[in-house]
C-alpha cells in the first residue's frame, strides 16, 4: 500500500507538470506563433467578433436577445427579457443559457414580451430573435434574422433598404465547407460594415442621417 | 442535405478510424510500440516500478484506487488554496470546501459535473493544473481498465492483467497528449481562445458598450475536454461559449474527438482476442442504438419549441431556444446525442430547453449504462458486462454452457456482472428519491412542474454515469447536491471499476474452453440482438417509472405551461 502512495502521489506530480503546464505552455506558444488573433479572443476595434453586444438602438443590427443584447434592461418597452441574469448570465463576462423549459411559463412570458418588442420596432420577428442562446452571448444572427430587421434600421439610418440588403449578403457565411453548422451573419462585422457605409455616403447625404 | 453529409463524413471518419486508431491502440498495450521509451523509461524510475513486472487483479485495482484517492485530494488541494497560487489574473479566491470537494470528485471520476461557472470561479492554475490534469488523468485510468479487462479474455492461466502504472503512463504519452495537442491546433485556428492574458476589457464606440470578455488557455483544454470524453468546460456555457468551440467545424470535430476512442476500442477488442468478428458485433451495438437515439433526438430538435410557438412565432428551423446560430438544431441536436451517450458531458446547447421528447432522448441515453459507444475505456467494459449477461440469459434460454470468447461465466462471472451493471440505477433512483423527498433537494430546480422533476432525474442520471452533462438550471451549488453528487459519482465510477478488474482477474486465471458444436456464438447478429435487448430491459425496466414523471408527462401535456 505504501509503495501505491508513493507512486501515485509521483505520477500525480509528473502529470500536473507534463500533462499540465508543459502541454498548456506549449499550446499557448504554438497558438500565439501562429494565430494570435484568434488566441487573444478575435478582438478588432470595436469588440470580439466571437462575442455579442447589446446593440439596443434601431440603428443597429440587433443581435439576439442574451442578456448581453438589447432587452435586459429596456425600460423603455417595459420589457424584462433575455437570460435570467439569477442563473448563470447577468455576470459580467460570465457565459450561461436561460435553462428555462419547453413548457416554461417564465419562456412564454419572456417570448411574448419579445415579440411585443419587435413590433413596436416594426419588425416581424424569426425564432432566434425571440429566443436566447446556449452561451448567452450568441454573436451570430441567421441572414434571415438580419434581413427581417432592415425596414428599422433603413428607417433609423436613412441607408437605403437595397444596401442594406447588400451588406448582409456581403457578410453572410453559409455552413462551414458547405455542410457544418448553419448559415450566420457575425453581428459585430454586419454593424462595423454598416457604420462603414454610412462613413463613406454621409457627406452625399448630409444631415438626412439621424442618430435615434 | 448538410445533416446527410455531416453523417456520411462522421461514419466514414470513424471508420477509418476505428480500425487505425485501434491497431494502434492495441500495438500500445502490447508493448509493440516504444517510439517514446526516452521519455518512459525516465518515468518509470521515478516511479521506482519495473515495466516488465505485471500485476495481480488486486494490486491492479489497489494502485488505481489509491492513485485516484491521492488525485482527488491534489485537485481539492490546488482548488482550495488558488488564491495563494500563481496563473490567477482575476485575483480568484480559493473554492468553498464542498464545492471543492464535488468538483475534484467529478473531475477524478471523469464525470466533469459543474457546480461552477468556470470563468469566474476557477484560475487559470486551477483550471490547467488540476482540472485539466484530471482529463488526462481520468481518460487513461478509464482506458487502463477495459484493456485490463479484455486482457482477462484473452489470456489463459494468467496471475495478472497488467501494471497499472505503466498502462496510464503509456495512454497518456503514446495515446491523449499527441491526439490533444494536434486538435487543440484546429481549436485554436478557428477561433478558440489560448492565453494565460486575463481577461481583456473592450469598449465599443459604435454603441457605447463596454465588456470584459473572459479568456484563458481554453482551446488544448477544449481538445482533452472531447477527446478524454471528459467534458468540463473552461466556460460556464461549455461548447456554446464561441471562444470555446467557435465554428461549424470544431462542433463536429468535438463530435468525432468524443466517439473516437470509445468507437476504436472495439476493433482494440477484437484484435487483443484474437477475433475482429467479436469487436465488430460490440460496435454493432453500439452503432445501432446510437443511430435511433439519434434519429429520434435530431428530429424531436427540429419540431418547434411549445412556448415559442404558443407566443405566435413559428419556426422552419426547429427549436431555437438555448441553441446557437451558428450551429443550428440539427449540429446542435446530434452532438448532444453524442455527448450523452459517450459520458462526455458537453454541451453546446442549453439541454434543459430541449422538446421533452429531444431531453427524453439524452436522458435515456445515459439511462443504457453509457455504452453507446459509452465513455473512453468505461463504454467498452460496461458493455463487456452485459455481453456476458447476455451469453448468461441466452445460456439460460436454451440450455447452453454459458462461455464468452472461450471462457466460462459461471456464478461468480455471472455475480460480478450483475453488480456492475445494478450498481448505478441503485445509485441513481435512490439520490433522485431522496432529492425529491428533501427541502433542500427540492429547493434545486429553475423550472416548475414535471420540468423541475426531470432536472432532478437528470442531475442524478448524469453523475451516477460520470457523464456530467445538466439540466443546467438545477442550482447545484448547495451542500446537498454537492455532497450527494459526489457519492452518486463514485459509486457510478468505483463501483463498477473494482468489479469490473476482479472479472479481468477471474477471467484471466481460467483456461480456454475448447469451442465445440454446444458453444452459443457470440460473434453474429442474433448476439447483437441480445445484447442490445439486455441494455435496452435493464436501462428500460429500471427507469421508465422515473422517466413517466418527468419528460414524457411533459411531452404529453399539450396546450400546458408550468
Amino acid at each position: 500500500m505504501l509503495i501505491h502512495l508513493r507512486r501515485a502521489i509521483v505520477l500525480s506530480l509528473l502529470s500536473m507538470i507534463v500533462v499540465g503546464f508543459a502541454y498548456a505552455a506549449a499550446g499557448t506558444g504554438v497558438a500565439q506563433a501562429l494565430f494570435p488573433f484568434q488566441a487573444n479572443g478575435s478582438l478588432t476595434a470595436h469588440g470580439s467578433t466571437l462575442i455579442g453586444q447589446n446593440w439596443s438602438s434601431p440603428r443597429w443590427f440587433h443581435g439576439r436577445p442574451d442578456d448581453t443584447g438589447p432587452y435586459a434592461t429596456n425600460t423603455a418597452t417595459g420589457v424584462v427579457g433575455g437570460d435570467n441574469p439569477l442563473v448563470a448570465n447577468g455576470v459580467h463576462g460570465q457565459s450561461g443559457a436561460t435553462n428555462l423549459g419547453p413548457r416554461s411559463r417564465t419562456l412564454l412570458a419572456d417570448t411574448r414580451a419579445l415579440v411585443r418588442y419587435w413590433h413596436h420596432l416594426g419588425v416581424s420577428p424569426t425564432p432566434d430573435l425571440v429566443t436566447t442562446s446556449g452561451s448567452g452571448v450568441d454573436p451570430d444572427i441567421s441572414p434571415l434574422d438580419a434581413l427581417v430587421q432592415i425596414p428599422m434600421v433603413a428607417r433609423a439610418t436613412g441607408v437605403a433598404p437595397s444596401a442594406l440588403r447588400a451588406l448582409i449578403a456581403r457578410h453572410s457565411h453559409g455552413p462551414q465547407f458547405g455542410f457544418l453548422g448553419a448559415s450566420y451573419v457575425d453581428v459585430l462585422r454586419l454593424n462595423e460594415g454598416l457604420a462603414r457605409l454610412e462613413s463613406r455616403s454621409t457627406p452625399r447625404r448630409g444631415p438626412s442621417r439621424t442618430a435615434s | 442535405m448538410g445533416l446527410a453529409l455531416t453523417l456520411l463524413t462522421l461514419v466514414v471518419a470513424l471508420a477509418i478510424t476505428w480500425r487505425l486508431l485501434g491497431s494502434y491502440i492495441a500495438a500500445l498495450f502490447d508493448g509493440r510500440l516504444h517510439f517514446l521509451s526516452a521519455i518512459e523509461r525516465p518515468v518509470y524510475r521515478l516511479l521506482g516500478t519495473d515495466p516488465s513486472h505485471e500485476q495481480s487483479w488486486k494490486r491492479y485495482a489497489g494502485a488505481l484506487v489509491v492513485f485516484s484517492a491521492v488525485s482527488l485530494a491534489i485537485t481539492y488541494a490546488v482548488l482550495r488554496l488558488q488564491g495563494h497560487l500563481p496563473l490567477n489574473p482575476q485575483h480568484l479566491r480559493g473554492v468553498a470546501p464542498v464545492l471543492s470537494f464535488n468538483t475534484a470528485v467529478s473531475f477524478v471520476t471523469n464525470t466533469n459535473w459543474q457546480n461552477y461557472a468556470g470563468e469566474t470561479t476557477m484560475s487559470y492554475f486551477s483550471q490547467v493544473g488540476a482540472l485539466m490534469v484530471q482529463q488526462f488523468v481520468s481518460a487513461a485510468v478509464g482506458i487502463a481498465v477495459a484493456v485490463a479487462l479484455v486482457r482477462g479474455f484473452a489470456r489463459r492461466g494468467s496471475s495478472t492483467i497488467g501494471n497499472f502504472w505503466v498502462d496510464i503512463t503509456r495512454t497518456m504519452l503514446y495515446l491523449l497528449v499527441p491526439i490533444a495537442f494536434l486538435t487543440g491546433v484546429v481549436f485554436v485556428a478557428q477561433g478558440a481562445v489560448q492565453t494565460f492574458a486575463g481577461p481583456a476589457t473592450v469598449h465599443d464606440v459604435l454603441n457605447g458598450v463596454t465588456q470584459v470578455i473572459a479568456r484563458g488557455p481554453a482551446a488544448f483544454m477544449e481538445s482533452i475536454k472531447q477527446l478524454g470524453t471528459n467534458g468540463g468546460g473552461f466556460f460556464n456555457a461549455n461548447s456554446a461559449m464561441p471562444l470555446e468551440n467557435p465554428t461549424g467545424l470544431t462542433n463536429f470535430l468535438s463530435i468525432y474527438l468524443v466517439l473516437a476512442i470509445p468507437v476504436a476500442l472495439t476493433y482494440t477488442f477484437g484484435k487483443m482476442v484474437g477475433s475482429v468478428r467479436h469487436g465488430v458485433a460490440l460496435v454493432s451495438v453500439m452503432i445501432l442504438l446510437f443511430g435511433a437515439w439519434a434519429s429520434v433526438t435530431i428530429a424531436a430538435e427540429h419540431q418547434n419549441n411549445p412556448a415559442v410557438a404558443a407566443a405566435g412565432v413559428t419556426s422552419h428551423v426547429g427549436n431555437t431556444v438555448g441553441k446557437e446560430v451558428r450551429f443550428g438544431d440539427t449540429s446542435s441536436a446530434l452532438f448532444a446525442v453524442a455527448s450523452t451517450q459517450t459520458s462526455t458531458g458537453s454541451a453546446d446547447a442549453s439541454y434543459d430547453s430541449f422538446t421533452p421528447l429531444g431531453g427524453l432522448g439524452l436522458m435515456s441515453g445515459m439511462m443504457m449504462g453509457e455504452v453507446t459507444p459509452g465513455g473512453v475505456g468505461s463504454g467498452l467494459y460496461t458493455l463487456l458486462i452485459y455481453a456476458i449477461i447476455a451469453v448468461f440469459i441466452g445460456g439460460l434460454m436454451i440450455g447452453r454452457t454459458p462461455e464468452y470468447l472461450g471462457k466460462k461465466i459461471q456464478a461468480r462471472e455471472v455475480k460480478l456482472a450483475g453488480l456492475a451493471a445494478l450498481v448505478m440505477p441503485l445509485a441513481v433512483l435512490i439520490a433522485t428519491a431522496l432529492a425529491v423527498s428533501t427541502a433542500s433537494g427540492r429547493a434545486g430546480p429553475l423550472n416548475a412542474g414535471p420540468h423541475g422533476f426531470s432536472e432532478i432525474l437528470y442531475a442524478f442520471t448524469s453523475q451516477g454515469n460520470n457523464n456530467g452533462s445538466a439540466f443546467a438550471g438545477l442550482s447545484g451549488n448547495t451542500p446537498f447536491y454537492n455532497v450527494v453528487g459526489a457519492i452518486d459519482m463514485l459509486i457510478g465510477r468505483f463501483a463498477i471499476i473494482v468489479p469490473v478488474l476482479a472479472l479481468a482477474g477471474s477471467l484471466a486465471a481460467q483456461g480456454a474452453v475448447p469451442e465445440s458444436l454446444g458453444t452459443f456464438r457470440t460473434d453474429n447478429g442474433m448476439f447483437v440482438g441480445l445484447t442490445i435487448g439486455v441494455v435496452l430491459i435493464i436501462g428500460g425496466l429500471t427507469f421508465f417509472p422515473a422517466v413517466a414523471l418527468g419528460p414524457v408527462v411533459e411531452q404529453l401535456a399539450h396546450g400546458r405551461f408550468f
